[in-house]
């Protein structure tokens, strides 16, 4: 399991902020400067599962327009769509 | 070059959204051996942005013909498209379109199962009668159902990707044949050569060189940055199509769709100022027209904000019922990125930078091609260019809506097509590299791994954007743009001796900002550079002191060097391909 602690994975997540969509870029810009210091691995671990989402599937779940296939997503999208 | 690791291939692709996708299927499906370069996943490619459609005149809904989609373009281009180019492209559209279709795109359909057209700026049915339905479109994730479709395919057909891999510059011999890349493995940071018979170039748009931007953070020009660095012009730089309102601080687009619901724009005194620059139609009047009178505004210190610098949308007293029902997400996106909600409070919107018509110069075979010195054109050997980062010209001066998905279409294939034609042909195998092939690269490198002081690559980059925004934006006006040459020299100076405080070598996001910094400069430096030498306006250049276009002294296609900023022309290609030209007129809508 990856962890911020993880110098490396928390390297590889900003990047994978990089995204197709500016609205994801500037969206995720704000979480990982708000929260990725503060979650646990486990919430780390599904902040990464998210970034693996398609760029229009993401963006969807943030506006809620669409829900999470998964609940185990929700506390950590909570996050996303309050930033 | 001595311990620089190295992988040969038949053709290196760099970049994999719709063009570079495009242009690697077809190389791969005549069994060549093909790299594709990526700094993100394929299907995160900027491509995905895109959700209006991809023009064909497959005439589904409504009589249409190529030669009526040719005439839009060119009259769209403000007569600074290549004739031969765009009756190519418009030729071309259909089959591309139905191509599309056979992979599997799940376009939008009619009941008689034809895929569905719908409408879009400046298309027209019979030579600019009236608007005719062109656009076909996969709901409105058109760019992201294209992305996945040729994604999908290239996998079928074994194209090798290599992701999170960044090209950074390419290598020419003497003779000036290019001949590979020089790239870097963002996990590991190690560079490595990936030596090719063809490189082709798709590394899309370069509209992060604004501080508004529509375009994703990845969008850095950086094909343009290593094409201008190895000595190969670029082409009409100074067009950049704006679009009027993008969230102010963010980009992120807010559709025309609310001036059509009955929203207005105000100055900073409560003015509605479109009365006074389009009294009929006022904030309806088109694109080009209201973002001149933002600028206009803003300019003159009618802005509001602390600066002033923004316009405000104003869209309250339509009741927050009205807009949730005919604007569904408008609030959403408002409150998310401009932190109001607009059912109380007006949006600050500014012109806002959407597209780049011009880029590295090509045929319609996607072969590179610059001046040979002699008055003519000579064709850069091994090297190709498709999409948003390629200048056919088939935009000319200003690109119509939906030709870009069509143009990656069309051009990655061309481009594809003629490396197959070009590799079988004349080069069996891989010329060698010069010695100092990874030199100056390596070079820049080592300076920045080196480096423990100097410019920070955030300072010398906002500098660079508001640089281009106050000074080479949407309306430009003379004294402004001759100060930002000056200003935007001085960025460049700067640029030269940026420096990172993380030398990791690990997915190390801060040197690949510097990187990519190198390569917003060029694109800049050429803008401005080239906006400012152009004494007319036409398409979306639009100078304050040049109010007219100027067939006679600039119907011709700037060309600017790196080196010593040098300017050169080469003339527009009034002959089509087998039809008669359309003839210059004024570009009234
Ligand atoms: C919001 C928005 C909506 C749009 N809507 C439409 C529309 O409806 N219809 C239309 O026709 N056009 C539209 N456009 C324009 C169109 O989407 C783009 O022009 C087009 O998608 C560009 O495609 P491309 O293949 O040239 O580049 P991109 O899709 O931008 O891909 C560039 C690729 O190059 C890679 N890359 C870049 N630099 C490097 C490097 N140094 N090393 C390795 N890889 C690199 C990237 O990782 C990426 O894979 C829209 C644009 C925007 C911004």
């Amino acid at each position: 399991m990856s962890s911020v602690s993880d110098d490396r994975s928390r390297d590889r997540i900003f990047w994978h902020c990089r995204r197709g969509l500016l609205e994801l870029d500037l969206l995720l810009q704000r979480f990982v400067a708000r929260h990725l210091d503060a979650l646990d691995d486990g919430q780390t671990a599904v902040f990464v599962e998210l970034l693996e989402y398609d760029d229009n599937d993401l963006f969807d779940m943030v506006m809620k327009r669409a829900e999470p296939v998964n609940e185990r997503l929700s506390p950590v999208l909570a996050l996303l769509r309050d930033v | 070059m001595g311990n620089i690791a190295r992988r040969q291939f038949d053709a290196v692709v760099v970049g994999a959204g719709g063009s570079g996708l495009r242009a690697a299927l077809q190389l791969a499906e005549a069994n060549l051996k093909v790299a594709v370069l990526s700094k993100v996943f394929p299907t995160r490619s900027h491509t995905v942005a895109a959700q209006g459609g991809v023009s064909a005149s497959l005439g589904n809904e409504e009589p249409d013909n190529w030669h009526w989609h040719m005439y839009d373009t060119v009259k769209g281009s403000d007569y600074l498209g290549d004739q031969d180019a765009i009756e190519f492209m418009c030729r071309k559209a259909c089959d591309a379109v139905v191509e599309l279709e056979h992979y599997g795109m799940p376009f939008d359909r009619l009941d008689n199962g034809k895929i569905y057209q719908r409408p879009f700026g400046g298309h027209t049915s019979n030579y600019g009668e009236r608007a005719i339905k062109r656009a076909c479109a996969a709901a409105d994730r058109t760019g992201h159902a294209m992305l996945h479709t040729l994604y999908q395919r290239n996998v079928r057909a074994h194209t090798q990707f290599f992701v999170e891999w960044m090209a950074l510059d390419l290598i020419r011999n003497q003779a000036g044949d290019v001949l590979g890349v020089v790239a870097l493995e963002m996990e590991t940071g190690e560079v490595m050569i990936l030596q090719a018979k063809a490189t082709l170039l798709a590394t899309g748009g370069a509209g992060r060189i604004y501080s508004a931007s529509t375009n994703a953070f990845i969008n850095t020009g950086d094909g343009l940055g290593m094409a201008a660095r190895a000595g190969i012009p670029l082409e009409d730089m100074e067009f950049w199509q704006f679009h009027p309102t993008g969230v102010a601080g963010a980009g992120v687009l807010i559709t025309e769709g609310v001036r059509g619901e009955g929203g207005f724009l105000l100055n900073k005194n409560g003015e509605r100022f479109m009365e006074r620059y389009a009294p009929t139609v006022k904030d309806l009047a088109s694109r080009d027209v209201v973002a001149r009178a933002m600028a206009t505004e803003i300019k003159e210190g009618r802005g509001a904000g602390k600066d002033g610098e923004y316009i405000l949308l104003k869209l309250d007293h339509l009741g927050g019922d009205v807009i949730d029902k005919r604007l569904p997400g408008i609030r959403e996106i408002a409150k998310k990125f401009a932190n109001v909600d607009p059912a109380t409070d007006p949006i600050p919107v500014v012109p806002t930078c959407h597209y780049q018509m011009g880029g590295v110069p090509t045929n319609v075979a996607g072969q590179a091609v610059m001046p040979d010195g002699k008055g003519g054109e000579k064709i850069i050997k091994g090297l190709y260019a498709a999409g948003e980062c390629a200048c056919v010209s088939v935009h000319g001066a200003n690109r119509l809506g939906t030709n870009s998905l069509l143009d990656l279409l069309v051009f990655g294939k061309s481009a594809g097509e003629q490396v197959v034609k070009d590799i079988s042909a004349d080069v069996k195998s891989l010329p060698d590299l010069p010695a100092d092939a990874a030199d100056k690269t390596m070079a820049r490198l080592a300076r920045l791994d080196s480096a423990t002081s100097g410019e920070r690559v955030n300072d010398v980059g906002a500098e660079m954007r508001r640089t281009m925004q106050a000074h080479c934006g949407v309306f430009r006006f003379p004294d402004s743009m001759a100060e930002g040459v000056k200003k935007m020299l001085a960025v460049a100076e700067r640029a030269k001796s940026t420096f990172i405080t993380d030398k990791s070598k690990v997915f190390n996001t801060a040197r690949v900002e510097a990187l990519e910094l190198d390569n917003l400069i060029e694109v800049a430096l050429s803008t401005m550079i080239s906006a400012n030498a152009r004494q007319e306006s036409r398409g979306a250049h639009d100078r304050s002191d040049f109010p007219n276009r100027d067939d006679v002294n600039w119907m011709k296609h700037t060309l600017w060097y790196k080196e010593g900023n040098r300017l050169e022309y080469k003339p527009v290609q009034l002959k089509p391909m087998t039809v008669e030209s359309f003839e210059p007129k004024p570009r009234v809508y």
